[in-house]
């Protein structure tokens, strides 16, 4: 079984049912095609980085598909491309760093980078066990919170048990 | 007796002696760069927009390539510019 991620942008013109009917069709035709769902990112509505077909900003959605060859991406590409609510999209093969990485991505594992203010001790905490950065900045704060204390807490403990050990 | 701390250099000391740089894939055990993270990225782009390379990054051949592909498939996903002027900062 091979991974593979399939990360499209859908017109946001459309109603909130309509963007939400449309991804659920992909996600559809990826199971008919005989792939099975890993996981289903909606990351949401995004400012695009530059005007694509008028268009300022996208809804993103990132699915992330096992299948056991590859042939169901010349399938749902063609469809992609057929389909005028698709403004991009990008399918991309994951290997197994990939699939770890996202996995902890979704146990909430990796942390947020932070573009302005705090970097130093914060950013080098996320680093060191294998935490990237990553984008979504409603859930990562709670999940980097309770991380962080525990890192740093328990070399104190230790330090003040060897103290201990020592007198 | 004045010691070290008490002379006063006309210039600062530590001009020139400059800290090594290194690659933070891999002092930080990072295996796998993701293309959604456009924050993450911009630290790897200049002004413009554009991919900084390895001499100012520090990064390793392998990790720059990555970064590399990884910056290239944020631009086409509209998530990072092509082009631009006055890019973050």
């Amino acid at each position: 079984m091979k991974h593979y991620e399939v990360t499209f942008i859908v017109d946001p013109v459309l109603s909130g049912d309509e963007i939400k009917a449309t991804a659920q069709n992909y996600v559809d035709q990826f199971k008919s095609e005989g792939c099975t769902i890993v996981h289903n990112d909606e990351m949401g509505l995004r400012q695009l980085a530059y005007p694509i077909n008028r268009r300022t900003s996208g809804v993103y959605y990132s699915v992330e598909v096992a299948a056991e060859t590859g042939e169901f991406i010349n399938k749902v590409e063609l469809a992609f491309r057929r389909d005028e609510r698709i403004m991009r999209f990008l399918t991309i093969g994951l290997d197994k760093y990939g699939i770890k990485y996202n996995d902890d991505k979704r146990n909430g594992l990796i942390g947020t980078f932070k573009k302005k203010g705090k970097k130093g001790d914060d950013k080098k905490e996320d680093k060191r066990g294998n935490n990237k950065s990553r984008d979504d900045r409603k859930a990562a704060p709670k999940k980097e919170a309770p991380k962080a204390t525990p890192a740093k807490a328990a070399p104190v403990a230790a330090a003040a048990e060897a103290k201990a050990e020592e007198e | 007796m004045a010691s070290r701390d008490d002379i006063k250099f006309l210039s600062n000391p530590n001009i020139g002696s400059q800290r090594k740089k290194y690659c933070r894939f891999r002092k930080f055990g990072i295996k796998h760069i993701d293309y959604k993270d456009a924050d993450f990225l911009s630290q790897f782009v200049n002004e413009q927009g554009k991919i900084l390379p390895r001499r100012i990054t520090g990064n390793s051949l392998k990790y720059q390539r990555k970064v590399a592909i990884a910056v290239k498939r944020a631009r086409h996903l509209a998530m990072l510019p092509y082009v631009t002027d006055l890019f973050k900062k």
